[in-house]
């Protein structure tokens, strides 16, 4: 009995428990809570671009309904599957590394960081096309139509708030990348896998914030005229 | 004050401690020590605060004569802005939390060390790096938008490095955002056994509080601060009226986090100041539970308030109307504090030592800022005063007056466990004073010039004004002396002060149960709390004098 | 010998592994719920259209937060913190409405 918890202590001692906690619990419970915690900020750093979003949606209803009709709502809608599909593939990762899975859980971290190459890939067409068309904001801004100045709000909200996100996504998949290393080197054990974890907290949050982007972006007025 | 003091052997630091844990330039850049890390960030923030500083004193000349022949008065907008940023951002909102509440917190709470230690360094290489644009920008010629930034004029018309200093202030927010992370996880997760919330030191709640608006707060700033960058490099027209936008969306943004902002800069001295009160009135604080919701109060009410900066800016009455409401409601928990630690000292045994002087300074001159924060929420008298110097009397009296002296009592009184040294009492006492002195002579007389109809951000004024201005200036020199003497003298003590034990102000609380210096690890065997905090006997009280 | 924090946050949700077929079963519902709320937006129902797909949005997130993030499996402090963020964003627009949406009032400005 002695030599089982010694043996297991060894084993926290060696996979990863940081000398300010006491045990892997601990730190597990510290991290996640940390990452909640870090998605908060996040809410709240979205939620300032949401904010200039609602106010401008309140006053330029119109022309914000006829701006969204240029977005690509096949490309968009694609993409949020897309990015559902990943979320998909990061749980079965956390899932893998629950169950001490490496190889599956190595799989599915590449399937992931596959699947937001290709959203950032969908989302770089859009761009391009956006501004072959001269829906940049700025100098080069041309819009055929009415309501050209609340239109051009719209636009800088979307390759605001759409940037930050694709941002985002591209921190996450270079975490990700860290944790392939990581689960390549035998790292995460079903007692130790709260990076992994934590980076997958990180990435649903990511979708999460698109799953709301999408409609607000791509759908709206599409029943008007 | 000691009747009878027994002569003590001079104690000797422990052999193992943190300053000598390591040595090297390494040792201390790539530290995951909480101790360290407060003392490296104790450097930084001294440096600003003179820099600072040294920006008020070129204010405070120009405004000497009623004419702006000093400097023009395009260098005076960069001076003030420039006062104004450095000042918040890079003193004000790290101050006691990055110092103190680095080297505190886990020893009030019997944890080796923070939950994220390498986060916590981070957080001090973060503010290094946002603090290094801001410096590129002032020393290119700086900033004239004033600290509010606000647009048009820094999107769309002001031609200096605006975008250095807001890249500058967004880096340095995300230090602010991992500290305050940092502070909510370890006071969740890595209290000692037997420590439950209501055993948990009233520093401990204020910071707790203050990492709440840390979190919540300081993520609005940043994105904010992105879109000023945005629209004045991409031309994305969010503010530009030209395009459709809203300049008051703006400040609603701005606002929402800066006015928490000044909660950041007060919840933390208030957690310092009852510290310093239960100890040197030998007394356990009146109130405790009181006093801890309060905290949170404050930050929860602080985020409601922030229209009350925009009454005249544009936005709707009855906008207007809910913030003025809510701006009286916030003084409350201000208020029950205040109360509670009245009522603390009253029939305690009270000692005044410095730090006792500098938390009894705090609480008159904040009881004085605080309640022209009512008659600033007053939405009639808010017009009159708006813009004038009434309103920078009213922030300097809780700023200055408040949570500075909050932050050189903190110094002072925990000086002893930081450096194991003791700081001359007799020195210190005088700076208090002339501290307390050279500020109400600075800005006492601002309310006065501010009523009268002297407004802000200008460099001349009618010479009716002047001689109220004189006074100020000289206050504000006297001041300065007031702040130079403690940075000689706490450098002094380190190398020639007598050493001081483990607890100098017989004092409880988990911190001075450890050596001074503490040791690396803090605590050798974790402790285990069995009673409230402030428990001050009348048998130890009579013992202590 | 305990920290004072298990109390606090109640034993973590390591022995809780969600099943893969529970996984399945909202990556499906997240892809109808998707579909469901593009075909919807071109459907005229004046302003319900808005109500509707944030309505859609708020459902798909909150399945993923559930169960890809494991919320519902998760100790309650974690729960209340996500939960205040919300709020918060709500009262920093609900409280920024009040100036924008009572300036046409008579006397607003």
């Amino acid at each position: 009995m002695a030599e089982t918890s010694t043996a297991k202590a060894h084993a926290s001692a060696a996979h990863g428990l940081q000398h300010q906690f006491d045990s892997l619990g601990q730190q597990k419970d510290a991290s996640t809570l940390g990452m909640w915690v870090f998605l908060v900020t996040e809410i709240l750093f979205f939620g300032g671009l949401f904010l200039a979003y609602t106010i401008y949606r309140w006053q330029y209803a119109r022309g914000f309904a006829l701006a969204s009709h240029h977005m690509d709502i096949l490309l968009g809608t694609v993409n949020t599957a897309v990015l559902i599909c990943s979320s998909l593939t990061m749980a079965m990762a956390v899932h893998s590394a629950a169950l001490g899975r490496r190889k599956p859980l190595m799989g599915f971290l590449v399937a992931t960081m596959l699947l937001g190459a290709a959203f950032l890939g969908i989302k770089a067409v859009e761009y391009t096309e956006h501004i072959r068309h001269h829906l940049f904001p700025g100098p080069g801004f041309h819009y055929p139509g009415p309501d050209a100045r609340s239109a051009e709000i719209f636009f800088s909200l979307y390759f605001a708030m759409t940037g930050l996100h694709a941002l985002h996504m591209i921190i996450g998949i270079g975490l990700l990348s860290v944790l392939f290393v990581l689960a390549r080197r035998g790292r995460f054990i079903p007692e130790y896998y709260s990076p992994v974890e934590i980076c997958g907290l990180y990435w649903h949050f990511v979708d999460i914030v698109w799953i709301f982007l999408f409609p607000l972006l791509y759908l709206i007025g599409r029943h008007l005229k | 004050m000691s009747a009878v003091t027994i002569p003590e052997p001079e104690p000797q630091h422990p052999r193992d401690n943190y300053l000598n844990a390591g040595y090297g330039i390494r040792s201390w850049l790539l530290t995951r020590d909480h101790k360290r890390i407060a003392l490296l960030y104790l450097g930084s923030i001294t440096f600003f605060f003179f820099l600072g500083g040294l920006f008020a004193l070129l204010i405070r000349l120009e405004l000497l004569t009623p004419a702006g022949d000093l400097v023009q008065s395009e260098t005076y907008n960069k001076l003030f802005t420039m006062h104004g940023v450095i000042m918040v951002f890079f003193f004000l909102i790290p101050s006691i939390p990055a110092v103190l509440g680095n080297f505190l917190i886990p020893m009030m709470i019997g944890a080796k060390d923070l939950a994220f230690p390498r986060l916590n360094l981070l957080s001090w290489y973060v503010y290094m790096a946002g603090a290094f644009f801001t410096l590129w920008a002032v020393v290119h010629g700086g900033v004239d938008t004033g600290w509010t930034f606000y647009t048009p004029y820094s999107t769309a018309s002001s031609n200096t490095n605006v975008i250095a200093a807001a890249v500058g202030i967004f880096i340095t927010g995300f230090s602010s955002i991992l500290t305050g992370l940092n502070f909510i996880v370890t006071i969740h997760t890595m209290r000692a056994p037997g420590l439950t919330w209501f055993r948990l030191p009233l520093f401990v709640w204020g910071h707790y509080a203050t990492s709440l608006i840390f979190v919540l707060g300081t993520p609005v700033i940043a994105v904010t601060l992105l879109m000023v960058f945005a629209e004045r490099v991409f031309h994305l027209g969010i503010f530009d009226p030209a395009l459709g936008g809203d300049p008051i969306l703006f400040q609603h943004l701005f606002w929402f986090y800066s006015h928490p902002a000044v909660y950041i800069m007060i919840l933390p001295a208030m957690g310092v100041v009852s510290e310093i009160v239960t100890t040197f009135s030998r007394k356990n604080i009146f109130g405790y539970r009181f006093v801890a919701f309060a905290s949170i109060a404050i930050a929860v009410l602080g985020f409601l308030v922030w229209g009350h900066h925009m009454f005249v800016s544009g936005q709707s009455v009855y906008a207007g109307l809910v913030f003025s409401v809510l701006s009286f409601l916030v003084a409350i928990p201000s208020a029950v504090k205040v109360f509670n630690w009245t009522a603390t000292m009253y029939k305690g045994s009270i000692s005044w030592r410095t730090p006792m002087l500098y938390a009894f300074g705090f609480i008159g001159l904040f009881t004085i800022g605080g309640l022209t924060g009512l008659f600033l929420a007053s939405l009639g008298v808010n017009v009159h005063v708006h813009d004038t110097y009434f309103i920078i009397a009213h922030f300097h009296y809780i700023m200055v007056g408040g949570a500075i002296m909050g932050y050189l009592g903190g110094i002072h009184y925990w000086w002893p466990k930081i450096s194991g040294k003791l700081y001359p009492e007799g020195l210190a006492r005088f700076s208090a004073l002339v501290v307390f002195l050279g500020f109400n002579l600075t800005f006492f007389p601002q309310f006065i010039l501010g009523y009268l109809g002297m407004p802000r951000r200008y460099h001349a004024y009618p010479p009716e004004f002047q001689v109220l201005n004189v006074l100020s200036t000289a206050g504000a020199s006297v001041l300065g002396v007031g702040y130079l003497l403690p940075m000689i003298y706490l450098v002094w003590s380190m190398r020639y002060g007598r050493n001081a034990p483990a607890n100098p102000w017989g004092s409880t609380g988990l911190e001075w149960k450890t050596s001074s210096p503490p040791p690396k690890d803090n605590f050798d065997v974790p402790p285990v709390v069995t009673e409230d905090p402030y428990t001050y006997s009348h048998e130890e009280v009579e013992r202590l004098g | 010998m305990s920290r004072q924090s298990t109390a606090d946050s109640q034993q973590a949700e390591t022995e809780h592994v969600v099943p893969v077929p529970v996984y399945v079963a909202i990556f499906v519902a997240l892809l109808v719920l998707t579909a469901t709320t593009t075909a919807v937006a071109f459907v005229d129902l004046g302003p319900w259209n808005t109500v509707v797909a944030l309505g859609i949005a708020v459902v798909k997130a909150s399945l993923v937060v559930l169960f890809f993030m494991h919320l519902k499996y998760s100790p309650l402090l974690d729960r209340t913190v996500l939960l205040g963020g919300l709020f918060w964003l709500a009262i920093m627009i609900g409280l920024t409405l009040t100036d924008f949406a009572t300036r046409g009032w008579m006397g607003g400005q």
